[in-house]
């Protein structure tokens, strides 16, 4: 059964038909067990992989370090619910280390994500620091590889 | 001048190359006609290569290759297979398993001696049987049986000039897989007529349906067992020409020789790469094993809903399927497959005149070009009124 979340996984718009020739197993069993995870949660939404720079966008993204006081009671996670409230925060991790959080911001420009850090993530009660990493350029994210892959270098026919 | 190698000039060259020869000429093909992985190597192991590299390891290994590979070798086989064999003196690093059967079948046969092996297979083993001075003995298999050898037709192509029996398994191009009844059997015959059993199980990982029986595991097998197998298909490394065999010593003494004497060693290089992925591969090989089995069933899936009957091809990475439906022969059909839709396919003759009614299609190819493939063939039969539903029952004219 994990093989229809992993092909799911690969291609969200595998309908219940392919995975069903892909794995062997009945299409109508495909098609409930995909049913039954859409609604438990198993399966949270389906999204495409988009490479916005061909698109012609070019969306700044930072990775932001952010040290916390934890809260009595609530840890990190009052704090860390705050921050991923905000539409421009794409991820919010707890992490070890030097810092305790690692959030991921994407803004339409520098000057947007500067603005967002210092005004107001920085200045979020029990935030006590912040340090912030523009990223220059994605080579793989999620699996998913943004240079040149490699090409097939088969022969046409061989034995 | 004076006359060439007899054998070798009244040889015919690859049924395939001609293919080969068309399409490369040609843009747009969808090639369902390459006999190799379509994964590049996995980069831990093109990783440790590179490695081997830097620290200068391009230097000649001991002729039968880097004892730490062979020790890797050996256990696998144990592991996975309950043989063992002694790293020392029964197994050698070959420049893939043609050079294993080459080297097998030289120390094997004096001029004459028979090997029977079973058609239709890998293009190389009846010139290499009949390069070495023996004569290549074809038992044909057929779609009814799943492509599979029968023990009693071996034994009755034996003679007493017969040296050794040969099979492949699982087998290219037909994807059967001989249960281990069928290789009881076979054992029982090679026992009975005091035959050699020369086995080529380089597609061993790539089993889907049931398991890979490893000859030398049965019981009266090992003894007289040449087990030939390889890197190329299950870490995806054909490039890299690394194959092994393990034998009884008395046998990989004499191959040895003619391995020292012709090859040296395997590539340094590729010997080293072959450590981590014996080490450390099994995730990449799973990984693979599991695309492939995907493909193999919405392949064949593909072809039987457009009525092309197709025995279940439970190992490699071959569907095989019959094309008589058509009214074709399998060269016709694969020759205006090609011109008219540009799909490669293989005719199932060039892998024995067994291969007749059937071509070989690898679906080695991303699901994509699979998708795209089965989409074209279905157009192709469909202007032959050959797709099941829309014809009389009869094959239909080839139109012009």
């Amino acid at each position: 059964m994990t093989a229809i979340l992993d092909i799911l996984e690969q291609d969200s718009h595998a309908t219940p038909d392919r995975i069903a020739a892909l794995t062997g197993l009945p299409e109508d069993v495909v098609r409930q067990q995909i049913d039954e995870w859409e609604k438990s949660g198993v399966i949270c939404r389906y999204k495409t992989v988009i490479d916005w720079e061909r698109a012609g966008f070019e969306p700044v993204h930072a990775f932001i370090d952010v040290s916390v006081a934890p809260e009595r009671g609530s840890g990190f996670d009052e704090v860390a619910a705050r921050i991923s409230r905000f539409p421009e925060v794409r991820s919010v991790f707890l992490i070890s280390g030097g810092h305790d959080l690692r959030v991921i911001v994407r803004g339409a420009d520098m000057k947007q994500v500067a603005n967002f850090v210092s005004e107001r993530l920085a200045t979020l009660e029990r935030v006590t620091g912040t340090q912030t990493h523009f990223l220059l350029k994605r080579y793989k994210e999620d699996g998913d590889v943004f240079f040149e892959v490699e090409a097939d270098h088969r022969l046409m026919v061989t034995p | 001048m004076k006359p060439l190698n007899k054998v070798v000039v009244e040889t015919p060259p690859s049924g395939i190359r001609r293919f080969f020869d068309v399409a490369s000429r040609m843009q747009n093909v969808v090639s369902l006609g390459v006999g190799e992985p379509d994964f590049a190597t996995p980069w831990r192991i093109r990783e440790s290569a590179i490695y081997a590299l830097e620290r200068g390891y391009t230097t000649y290994t001991s002729n039968a290759g880097l004892l730490t590979l062979r020790k890797a070798i050996v256990q696998n086989i144990e592991d996975r297979y309950g043989v063992s064999y002694d790293p020392e003196t029964e197994c050698i690093v070959t420049v893939g398993v043609s050079e294993g059967l080459d080297i097998a079948v030289r120390a094997l046969l004096n001029p004459g001696d028979e090997v029977i092996y079973h058609e239709p297979s890998y293009v190389s083993y009846d010139p290499t049987i009949r390069f070495a001075g023996g004569a290549a003995i074809a038992v044909q298999t057929t779609a009814a049986d799943g492509f599979r050898v029968s023990a009693a037709a071996l034994e009755a192509a034996v003679t007493p000039r017969t040296k050794a029996l040969f099979l492949s398994s699982p087998c290219n191009p037909t994807g059967a897989v001989q249960q281990r009844g069928d290789l009881e059997a076979i054992v029982e015959v090679a026992v009975r007529n005091d035959l050699y059993l020369i086995v080529d199980e380089v597609y061993d990982r790539l089993t889907y349906q049931g398991v890979h029986t490893c000859m030398a595991s049965i019981p009266g097998a090992r003894s007289r067992t040449i087990l030939l197998n390889g890197f190329s298909k299950a870490y995806a490394m054909t490039g890299w020409r690394l194959g092994y065999v393990c034998a009884p010593s008395e046998v990989t003494e004499q191959m040895l020789k003619i391995h020292q004497y012709t090859m040296l060693c395997a590539p340094h290089v590729a010997q080293y790469a072959a450590i981590e992925a014996l080490q450390n591969g099994e995730a990449d090989v799973r990984g693979m094993v599991t695309d492939y089995d995907r493909r193999r069933r919405f392949f064949v899936r593909g072809l039987e809903a457009m009525g092309l009957r197709c025995h279940a091809p439970d190992g490699a990475f071959y569907a095989f399927p019959s094309i008589a439906s058509t009214g074709m022969t399998a060269e016709a059909f694969a020759e205006e497959l090609l011109q008219e839709e540009r799909v490669a396919v293989v005719p199932g003759t060039a892998f024995g005149a067994g291969g007749e009614g059937h071509v070989r299609c690898s679906y080695a190819t991303s699901l994509a070009q699979l998708d795209e493939a089965l989409r074209r063939i279905r157009s192709f039969l469909g202007r032959r009124n050959l797709l099941p539903g829309e014809s009389d029952g009869r094959p239909a004219e080839v139109q012009p």
